[in-house]
């Protein structure tokens, strides 16, 4: 699949939510300002391999620590360069996301049926592969404690949670329910992660138990997983949304935000059950980019208001979160 | 929101003529604003004094008013037309001062009319240096430690203080004017005074130097329910001490993490938020230090910029379109994306190439001038090239600059300056410092030394290592391989980073067209990718491409039967905005017929480069190479090379050579009128004289031939164009001298020396023709004598002092040389009169700098019209009738840009130095002829002192000059010659002192403003004279001053027809409509069946 974002490929190469996938920029120069540890969305780089037009070498930037080349080594990752990356965007655009393999100095036809091999991304269990193994809290003496379902979660949701005063307990995305409700939170937030929402039954499972009880709050995969535990159903997208410049409209206040957004799956409007509203849409292809319960606590978006990549314009969501922790 | 219903009459304000940092690009923006505007149902009442402008075209307003851009004047226009709203963020930095000037004069207040796009307190934030700076605190941004000062004593403390270099920025100016870096205290006193002096509010910045940081702007968008959008972000490859106008520059940002762009961002979207510009565009600058990421605020333009347009051409995201809209009350998600169609405007465009900007200088023109670049802009124009990787861009752009280079060097004119030279060169950085630091790292120096010199970051540092290393690569290879048999990957490879077929042949020793060939045979072609601001995420709809060497050509051509237009690369001096006007007109009018149109130019701030000018754009440099492989991609009818200038005749002849059609004139006629030999035999077949002329190979020859044909002569160098080391000879020992010290003789490099004839008038015309009947569309009076460029030359259509039997002999000379020539398309002819007598000068078969102003005074579309005679129509086709007379005077003037570039003799001569133009239209020559000076912003003074100073030659010619002045209550001053000369004749003189008779001398006159307008002609010495101290004094001071005799006495008149006339406006449809009445009297006396015909189905004229 291709990202269009022009800066944050340090982001995007350790984003969990791009396990299982190999990971096209379409900016063609990549590497400029090397690699920052800093950077890093999780402990590792998480895309399956890296496309680009022209790999930067000799890398500038006071915080650089090593080039991408290093970096992908370190990892393991395959990585290649000087392909047409525009034509296989517009592959991708036309015939949708689609198997791909990477080959040094191997027969074509073997390359071919090795990408033919591979499973699906909706056969996929990925999450499991990304998430904590065990409950991890992280306390800043915040006035709020929320459990954090992780999925696969970004390190910039992570920060941003401890930015507003909140103690954050991160546990596996099939953390039992009743385990959660013994940690007497003030709010559950349900992270992002990678692959098909329908297969990460256990998570909707404990969305279920926990809907009424809690303020709850989901990003992306989360946001979805919260849409299936309502009974919505989700569908893939042709190619998804990856990148950093999406145009999502706020319904309520009529306003427009450029939001970063990473996912190949989407909540269908049509199913929505009568309890959840569509508060956000995307307005290139008028997705549901944001849902909350009229009753219940609870708020979602499919974007990535914690940005990195991307811009800051959606930090307001994590507010939100907030205000229902304090509301309820 | 929807668009608002309150208002209806919209007046916008153009930005006047081009000069150094106000160009093209605003004639682009407020064409797309005006078509915005119109498309929405509004009424556009629009304001510009440049007639060589697209928004000045009919179909671009309801009505236009081509008058001088000064506050009373608008305010008048402003009480005729009574529009509802003025915006006044496209038209640059003139529209933004005039709707402040406005503000402050209540006129805005007492008719009602409703600044929309940015208040005036939102631009009084922007651009008042104090409280921008306060602004800046209040939302936490660092900016430089600075402090606005009212004088030169609080200027040197304050600098005291912060210590040395510090930036003066005066507010209220454009592109830097008068601003510059100080070093030291004197420097100080002199660039702050100059500030001061021009700065609207006299005020002058102060600022903590932070040369040396990465520059970055961001292209912000807002709409009125405070959504934002930021279009583009650019770095700049050159930092921080030169004006971002004068650097190359670079988008996307490439050397920043997504972090530190997001700071960027939302800091940028708090400035917009703070300053509060309500609607449109903005351009905010940042610097930001390499060594830790700090972050200061620069500058903020609350209005569509230079770099506006650049961004718009580089993501292809309309700026001004969309800021015209906004500006009406549409939301940015109400308004759809143009190129995809389906997406909203409210997103971020996103790119997949490189975008490199380059400046082109005119540095050559100014003997004299201080070429070292800092914070006050000196480029005349800029190049934008596209490619996947930045050394493709980067090659691109500088073979598209039209300097005689086809890349980063490696194409036989590479110098090799040494060690001391390259240090120099790079650490005081001037037009050519890129190619210095392929020298530098070709000579031993490395990325890190040649970054301590430039601070250029060291990424662009590496790019440029990448070509030089690819480069030594192909040289070992040649040495193994002919182009014939060097393997295509390698090729590829080479074309990849940007080589053109040019250095290649350099290279492997070969021609270019073996390059061609070989490259060909091997398939290594060309594919062209699209610009669709999304980075084909979505699928465009609009066909605007770009060249690279990958995989997949996305230009698939369509069967349409296709003409393709070349444009005329970068404004320079002597190739401005008129080019491109014809380029658009040719467009639109082969649209008109039906043809699809191939549009190919590498200019971004034109017209002709907007995505939806033609119906498919290539934006590529205008080479052999590069318009051929379009050429061969799309397979047109033929190609137009008319119009663009200069740039395409250049290439007409190989293009023709390798398989292309040129329409309309051939390239033989061409040659015909570029060959001297040629086109003197042809005139004397034709019977027409010419001035006596002969070439000389050496010094005694040119003393020899300019014996024989008698001083004065003209003498130039055979080897150059445009007026390059021309000079007027007036006797034997001048002759040596110039040889001597400007320009080179020898057997390879022949002098051309014409009779140069003294006071002649000098007359142009603009003609089209079909081949066989000619129509001609002006003829033009020059005010100033014959060797002042025609270029820098005022003049006035109809001619003032002609008689009928000479316009008859014109008209003639005109018909017979077009048709000689088989003209088919445009023409423009220049000629000298000189007692009565018609000589030609010169023949340009093709679209003329005038061709915008002759249709602009007479309403004849002449460029449309010369399209469609290329693809076969006939003159008769179009029923024009010649109107030679009209009955409305058009002047026109020409606008130069010597405020900006200190050093220069502001003198006019056979090199052209002007930039721009203006036109001042009036039924009375005097009133025309002020309106074009007070547009040109010279306004004549009519009452106060004169200062006059003339060389010898001209001192007797002057005497009615002052002798008027002096009638008309002027206090006349004369220096000692000139005084002698004048007293003689009864005019009552005050001497000044020359500067070598002790104070207080004629400078000291000057400067405590006793002197309210200068006469002074040039001697025509170098160097820093007297007449140079006056002439350089005036300009400074912005004190009128006359430079000719002629001019002088054009200017008599003027004051004479103010003094005694009213100056007022009109639209240029009431001056067409007029001077159509006056046609249908004639007519329907001279026609009965003319009779009872009502207006309108007449015949144009």
């Amino acid at each position: 699949m291709f990202c269009t974002s022009m800066t944050g490929y340090v982001e995007a190469l350790t984003d969990p939510s791009y396990r299982g996938q190999i990971l096209m920029m379409t900016y063609p120069l990549i590497g400029n300002y090397g690699v920052c540890k800093e950077d890093f969305e999780s402990d590792s780089v998480k895309v399956e391999g890296f496309v680009v037009k022209q790999l930067c070498r000799k890398p500038s930037n006071f915080r650089s620590q090593m080039t991408v080349d290093e970096l992908l080594k370190a990892y393991n990752v395959p990585g290649i360069e000087g392909v047409d990356t525009r034509m296989l965007t517009r592959k991708i655009r036309i015939y949708g996301s689609m198997k791909a393999a990477i080959g040094f100095d191997m027969d074509r036809e073997k390359l071919i049926r090795m990408a033919k091999e591979q499973p699906s991304i909706v056969d996929l269990d990925l999450v499991d592969k990304v998430c904590v193994k065990n409950p991890k809290r992280i306390d800043v003496k915040g006035k709020y404690e929320v459990v954090l379902i992780d999925c696969g979660v970004k390190a910039s949701i992570v920060r941003q949670l401890l930015k507003r005063s909140i103690n954050v307990t991160l546990v596996p995305y099939n953390y039992p329910a009743e385990k959660i409700l013994d940690m007497n939170p003030d709010g559950v937030f349900i992270s992002n992660g990678p692959g098909d929402p329908a297969r990460v039954k256990e998570t909707i499972d404990t969305i279920q138990k926990l809907m009424g009880k809690l303020p709850m709050a989901g990003i992306c995969l989360g946001h979805q997983l919260i849409a299936l535990a309502f009974g919505a159903k989700t569908f893939k997208l042709k190619f998804g949304h990856h990148g950093s410049n999406q145009p999502t409209k706020d319904l309520e206040t009529g306003r427009v935000f450029i939001s970063s957004q990473n996912h190949n799956f989407s909540v269908d409007e049509k199913t929505l059950p009568k309890g959840l509203e569509v508060t956000q849409i995307n307005l290139n292809d008028l997705t549901v980019e944001g849902l909350r319960h009229k009753e219940l606590p609870i708020i979602t978006v499919q974007y990535h208001p914690e940005a990195g990549p991307g811009p800051h314009d959606t930090y307001f969501f994590f507010d939100r979160f907030v205000n229902l922790l304090r509301e309820y | 929101m929807p668009k608002r219903n309150d208002i209806r009459k919209i007046m916008v304000i153009g930005s006047g003529p081009i000069v150094i940092g106000q160009a093209a690009e605003f004639d682009y923006s407020g064409s797309q604003a005006c078509k915005a505007l119109r498309e929405e149902g509004y009424q556009v009442i629009l304001v510009n004094s440049n007639p060589a402008t697209i928004m000045t075209d009919p179909e671009m307003a309801d009505i236009i008013y081509i008058e001088p851009l000064e506050a009373n004047i608008i305010a008048r226009i402003i009480e005729r037309e009574r529009p509802d709203a003025l915006l006044p963020t496209l038209g640059g930095q003139t529209a933004l001062n005039l709707a402040i000037q406005l503000d402050e004069m209540g006129i805005l207040e007492k008719y009602g009319v409703e600044l929309i796009g940015a208040k005036a307190e939102a631009i009084r934030k922007a651009e008042d240096r104090e409280l921008f700076k306060q602004c800046m605190l209040k939302i936490g941004l660092d900016v430089p430690r600075s402090k606005s000062v009212q004088s030169i004593e609080e200027a040197l403390a304050f600098a005291d203080e912060i210590g040395y270099p510090v930036v003066v920025r005066p507010a209220f100016t454009l592109g830097g004017t008068g601003g510059g870096i100080a070093y030291n205290r004197e420097e100080l006193k002199e660039i702050a005074g100059r500030g001061l002096r021009l700065s609207m509010i006299r005020q002058v910045l102060i600022e903590e130097s932070v040369i040396g940081w990465k520059e970055y702007e961001l292209e912000v968008m807002r709409d009125l329910a405070d959504n934002v959008v930021i279009i583009c972000s650019i770095e700049n490859f050159d930092p921080m001490g030169i004006h971002t106008g004068d650097s190359i520059t670079v988008a996307p940002a490439q050397t920043l993490t997504d972090y530190e762009y997001q700071q960027l961002r939302d800091a940028a979207i708090k400035i917009m938020r703070e300053i509060g510009v309500e609607t449109g565009g903005s351009n905010i600058q940042f610097a930001v230090n390499p060594e830790n990421g700090k972050i200061v605020a620069i500058e903020m333009n609350p209005r569509v910029s230079r770099s506006s347009a650049l961004a718009s051409k580089a993501t292809g995201f309309p700026i001004a379109k969309i800021a015209a809209k906004l500006a009406v009350g549409y939301t940015l998600d109400e308004i759809p994306n143009d190129i995809t169609k389906e997406t909203p405007a409210s997103f971020e465009p996103t790119i997949d190439y490189v975008v490199v900007k380059i400046p082109r200088f005119a540095f050559e023109k100014f003997p004299g001038v201080d070429t070292c670049l800092g914070t006050q802009m000196k480029s005349v124009g800029e190049v934008m090239a596209i490619g996947r990787t930045f050394e493709e861009a980067l090659q691109k752009a500088l073979r598209s600059l039209e300097i005689g280079r086809f890349g980063l060097g490696c194409d036989g004119k590479d110098k090799k300056p040494s060690r001391e030279e390259i240090i120099q060169k790079l650490r005081f950085p001037s037009h050519d410092r890129i190619f210095y630091i392929r020298y530098a790292l070709q000579n031993g120096f490395n990325v890190n030394e040649v970054y301590d010199l430039t601070k250029i970051d060291p990424w662009f540092l590496n790019k440029i290592k990448n070509i030089l290393d690819f480069e030594e690569e192909l040289k070992k290879l040649a040495e193994k391989y002919s182009i014939w048999d060097l393997p295509a990957e390698i090729l590829k490879e080479a074309k990849k980073l940007g080589f053109s077929d040019k250095q290649l042949a350099y290279i492997f020793h070969c021609s270019e067209r073996d390059v061609r060939a070989a490259r060909k045979s091997k398939g290594v072609t060309p594919v062209y990718k699209m610009v669709d601001t999304c980075a084909a995420e979505f699928e465009a709809k609009t066909p605007y491409y770009y060249s690279t060497y990958e995989e997949e050509n996305e230009a698939i051509p369509t069967p349409k039967k296709k003409i393709m237009i070349l444009g005329s690369g970068p404004n320079r001096i002597g190739q401005g905005i008129e080019f491109d006007y014809c380029c658009v007109h040719a467009v639109l009018s082969l649209r008109e017929e039906g043809y699809e149109t191939i549009m190919v130019n590498c200019n971004p701030e034109t017209v002709s480069t907007d995505y939806d000018t033609s119906d498919r754009l290539y934006f590529e440099p205008i080479t052999h190479e590069d318009v051929m492989n379009i050429y061969e991609n799309e397979k047109p009818e033929g190609v137009l090379v008319q119009f663009g200038g200069q740039t395409p005749l250049n290439i007409a002849k190989e293009l023709e050579d390798s398989g292309a059609k040129i329409l309309g004139t051939s390239v033989d006629s061409i040659d015909i009128a570029e060959d001297r030999k040629r086109f003197s035999k042809l005139m004397d077949e034709l019977g027409i004289p010419q001035p006596e002329s002969g070439v000389a190979f050496s010094i005694e020859e040119a003393k020899a031939v300019a014996a024989r044909i008698g001083y004065p002569v003209l003498v130039r160098p055979s080897y150059v164009l445009g007026g390059r080391a021309m000079a007027i000879i007036y006797d034997e020992e001048m002759l040596e001298r110039h040889i001597m010290e400007a320009i080179e003789v020898s057997p390879e490099k022949p002098i051309l020396i014409d009779k140069f004839l003294e006071d002649a008038i000098e007359v142009e015309v603009d003609a089209l023709c079909d081949g066989e009947e000619v129509f001609i569309g002006g003829i033009m009076e020059h005010i100033e004598e014959a060797g002042v460029h025609s270029g820098d030359s005022a003049c006035v259509l109809p001619p003032i002092s002609l008689p009928q039997k000479v316009i008859d002999t014109i008209v003639d000379y005109t018909r017979k040389i077009a048709l000689a020539l088989k003209v088919i398309g445009l023409i423009n002819i220049q000629y000298a009169v000189k007692d009565g007598k018609v000589y030609i000068l010169e023949a340009n078969p093709r679209a003329s700098r005038t061709v915008p102003f002759v249709s602009k005074a007479t309403g004849i579309p002449l460029a449309k019209i010369a399209a469609k005679l290329m693809v076969g129509k006939k003159l008769r086709d179009f029923n024009l009738k010649e109107n030679l007379r009209p009955q409305h005077i058009s002047v026109k003037e020409s606008v130069f840009p010597f405020i900006k570039l200190p050093g220069v003799d502001p003198v006019l001569g056979p090199e052209m130095k002007s930039t721009g133009e203006v036109m001042g239209i009036d039924y009375d020559f005097g009133l025309a002829y002020y309106k074009a000076e007070l547009a040109a912003g010279m306004m004549l003074p009519t009452s106060g002192s004169v200062l006059i100073s003339v060389k010898d030659r001209d001192k007797n010619k002057i005497v009615e000059v002052a002798r008027e002045l002096s009638r008309l209550g002027f206090k006349i001053y004369a220096t000692e010659g000139t005084a002698r000369v004048l007293r003689a004749n009864g005019i009552e003189v005050e001497v000044a002192q020359k500067i070598s008779q002790g104070r207080p001398h004629v400078i000291d006159l000057i400067i405590n403003g006793q002197i309210n307008l200068i006469i002074n002609t040039p001697s025509g010495k170098r160097g820093k004279t007297e007449g140079y101290m006056i002439r350089r004094t005036a300009v400074e001071r912005n004190i009128p001053y006359i430079t000719t005799v002629p001019g002088a006495m054009a200017a008599v008149r003027a004051i004479k027809a103010i003094r005694e006339g009213k100056l007022d406006v009109k639209s240029l449809k009431e001056y067409h409509l007029e001077a159509l009445r006056s046609i249908i009297k004639v007519s329907v006396l001279n026609n009965p069946t003319f009779r009872g015909e009502s207006n309108g189905k007449c015949e144009r004229s």
